[in-house]
């Protein structure tokens, strides 16, 4: 029947990231596209796979078309297995009705039966907005060693942006003694990244006890992790050092992927032992032609480039024709920019088309802010688009919608 | 209607002997990440073909290491999907052990598969055909013509050189064979040269070889082909795409130069809609270029570092390129490493070179200078 398996893993991805306004219109954030051929759950799961863990539940629910055909059968994770692998959990309708999934807790809660199945003696919690490489498998041999019943992973922030997060307060041990939600006057630097490992039948019984609360958020910062803290449970915090992003907002993205530039990127994707697999499209090699100038970028298969790029980050199939510029941007999956066309400071959604001599956004340090183009937009000839602009349709002069 | 394909994987290994030292001509690299044999996976599939037999004769580990299970081309299935038939050796001396050298001694060898096949016709191919063509037409074409045999073709213009190492098919004006020449020494001009693709029914197939086990025959083109050629309907198919016979190391070198240099090729081989080429996939990081970088006209594959200089090139996957090196009219196959100011002009580097600061290596348009797999410098 089903094997065993020491910890299974719940990815959290149905999260709207509404903060990102036109990039998420019809994607659920973890599949919006980052750093040229990934996308955000990419890091996750990679995370899951290079750790060990070969079983995930992905919880979707907002907008979850892309996601699901991105993630498929689990391939190209290693996470097509016979036993375990990867699982989406949509929520569905019970004997009792259909119900979304009305928080974190919940979610997880409405899918204990899948985390049964495995019978695991741990359950890792995890979400699918965040970039960053963590060996979860040391997590848990910390959790283990520590004999606790819950590990939150934290991350040391400036004390300026600690009241931004759940604060975790601790003693010499890393025993949590305190939690502390969106603080404003934090007494710790330890900031929850939402990653937590719980003892399945510790987690079982608070999730049932959360759902039979009337007034719950049903959410594991705000109701679970509390309500274990004030039982006196042995919760213990685990340091992780390196790099970690939140996405969730439009200067996030473009932030995290301006940190994959430069000789000594802040965040390193070429690094063989930690790869990061995404799933793959049969797209030829990208080509760059005779008047072509490329400076500190990364660029992905299937491109083709006759302009200028500078400083950006260029998806698969992209093509920047001749006398185009591109500067300071971030430019998703087979969006063309026509000769002429000058783009900067911007991020410009897949399947999109900055026509001749538009312009797109302003120099960075003009600009009011990052301006947004949605996905299968085109910009017509000559258009200017403000450096704050956010398109989504074409309820602006000299947007159209590409008819596919 | 259904199809099976055959595919020989080391026909023509000594026209590149520096580049199938290691490997079968189907596993050589090409074109940035593929290998040679990527392109007839992807004709076959592309026109649903999904029960395919790959013949290997010799080192064929690099072939059985891209290949894999066949889920990068769709080809890990419960029924049918890919299969590689090495040499049939048995433990006990006899005659038939020794290794063939034809593709119909080949066919003879694996006859017990080919006796087995479900599906009605049958695709055979050479592994180093670069095209993209769809065999689905000339499957259709080859039923309504009611053909015996039909044979790809393509109207080319020869020089004399070329003219020796192509095989020459003359056909009437409704498309019938009446003629086939290999290895004329004194021919030049426009001519049809067999691309080495054939379709026949599955009977047939089994028929022909086996009368070459009866009759002891060894080759396709003088033993079957022109034996039968008034008894039997041969007809050709026309392709007017792009197509590419690796013949020598020249050729190599200019059918890889050609993929830089001509727009055209890139669209005919990767352009066509709904006809992609596969190949293994390697999860490379994309590539990323330092703000000195300097790339013109060059194709690169995803997971290389650029901190120098690239003209005229084509870069495989995972290759670092160092600060202040330049690269011209180079093919660096997967994982090349160049330390810093080096410098590289007609060089094919195979895979895992290393090529040391400093260093200046040079060879020419018309004998590029060749490294060899691992070497060190």
């Amino acid at each position: 029947m089903y094997k065993k398996k020491e910890c299974v893993a719940m990815l959290l991805a149905g999260g709207q990231g509404s903060r990102l306004y036109a990039l998420t219109e019809k994607t659920a954030k973890p599949a919006v596209t980052f750093g040229s051929k990934y996308k955000i759950i990419d890091f996750p799961m990679s995370n899951c796979i290079n750790s060990g863990i070969d079983t995930v539940g992905v919880l979707t629910q907002y907008q979850p078309l892309v996601l699901n055909e991105y993630i498929g059968n689990g391939q190209p994770w290693d996470l097509d297995r016979m036993s375990g692998g990867v699982m989406i959990l949509p929520p569905y309708q019970g004997k009792n009705g259909a119900d979304w999934y009305k928080g974190t807790a919940n979610a997880i809660y409405q899918n204990l039966d899948f985390i049964r199945r495995y019978d695991p003696d741990y359950v890792l919690i995890l979400s699918g907005d965040h970039i960053y490489k963590m060996d979860y498998n040391s997590m848990l041999k910390a959790h283990k060693s520590s004999g606790a019943d819950c590990t939150i992973a934290v991350l040391e922030v400036p004390l300026s942006e600690a009241s931004r997060f759940g604060i975790m307060v601790t003693d010499e041990t890393g025993k949590i003694t305190e939690f502390q939600e969106k603080p404003k006057n934090p007494t710790s630097t330890k900031a929850s990244m939402g990653i937590y490992i719980f003892n399945r039948k510790v987690l079982e019984k608070y999730l049932i006890d959360d759902e039979n609360t009337p007034g719950s958020n049903n959410d594991f910062g705000k109701n679970i992790i509390p309500n274990m803290l004030n039982d006196g449970m042995s919760m213990y915090a685990y340091p992780f050092e390196g790099y970690w992003k939140d996405v969730g907002t439009i200067s996030s993205l473009w932030e995290a992927n301006m940190d994959l530039l430069g000789e000594a990127p802040a965040f390193n994707i070429h690094d063989k032992t930690w790869r990061i697999f995404s799933r793959n499209y049969a797209e030829p090699p990208h080509h760059i032609g005779e008047e072509a100038s490329v400076s500190n970028s990364i660029i992905s298969e299937g491109c083709e480039i006759q302009g200028t790029v500078e400083h950006s980050v260029l998806s698969n199939g992209v093509v920047v024709e001749k006398g185009a510029i591109v500067k300071d941007s971030v430019i998703m999956s087979n969006t063309v920019i026509k000769s002429g066309a000058v783009v900067n400071y911007s991020i410009i959604d897949g399947d999109s088309i900055i026509s001749e001599n538009a312009i797109v956004g302003e120099d960075a340090e003009s600009a009011k802010g990052i301006a947004v183009i949605g996905s299968g937009l085109c910009v017509e000839p000559n258009v200017v688009i403000a450096s704050d602009a956010m398109i989504n349709n074409d309820s602006v002069d000299g947007v159209s919608v590409i008819l596919k | 209607m259904s199809a099976a394909g055959i595919i020989f994987s080391n026909i023509h290994d000594n026209n590149i002997p520096e580049l199938t030292r290691n490997r079968t001509m189907a596993s050589v690299p090409f074109g940035c990440r593929y290998r040679l044999i990527d392109f007839t996976l992807s004709n076959m599939v592309n026109s649903n073909i999904n029960n395919i037999s790959v013949i290997t004769h010799y080192n064929y580990q690099s072939l059985m290491d891209h290949i894999g299970s066949g889920k990068d081309w769709d080809l890990a299935r419960r029924s049918g999907g890919i299969k590689i038939l090495p040499p049939f050796i048995t433990a006990y001396a006899n005659s038939s052990n020794s290794l063939y050298s034809t593709r119909l001694e080949a066919l003879k060898s694996v006859f017990s598969s080919i006796s087995k096949i479900p599906d009605d016709y049958v695709v055979l191919s050479d592994c180093d055909v670069i095209c993209n063509v769809d065999l689905k037409d000339m499957i259709r074409n080859h039923i309504e013509n009611g053909a015996d045999i039909t044979i790809a073709v393509k109207k080319v213009n020869l020089t004399k050189e070329k003219a020796k190492i192509n095989v020459l098919i003359d056909s009437d004006e409704n498309g019938r064979v009446t003629d086939v020449k290999a290895g004329l020494t004194n021919f030049e001009g426009e001519a049809d040269i067999n691309l080495n693709i054939m379709v026949m029914h599955r009977r047939y197939l089994q028929e022909i070889v086996l009368d070459a086990i009866a009759h002891n025959y060894t080759s396709l083109t003088k033993d079957i082909l022109l034996k039968n050629i008034n008894r039997n309907v041969y007809r050709t198919y026309r392709y007017d795409g792009y197509f590419a016979c690796i013949s020598s190391s020249q050729d190599y070198y200019a059918s890889s130069m050609e993929l830089i240099n001509d727009s055209d090729v890139r669209k005919q081989l990767f352009g066509v809609k709904n006809r992609p080429i596969y190949t293994k996939v390697r999860n490379s990081a994309p590539t990323y270029y330092s703000p000195d970088a300097k790339v013109k006209n060059s194709l690169i594959a995803d997971g290389c570092q650029i901190f120098g200089e690239v003209e005229n090139s084509i870069i495989f996957r995972g290759t670092k390129i160092g600060k202040g090196t330049v690269v011209k009219n180079c093919i660096l196959f997967q994982d090349t490493f160049t330390g810093e100011n080096v410098k590289l002009n007609c060089v094919i580097a195979d895979k895992n070179v290393v090529i040391r600061d400093n260093k200046n290596l040079s060879g020419d348009e018309t004998l590029p200078f060749y490294l060899s797999k691992g070497k060190m410098i």
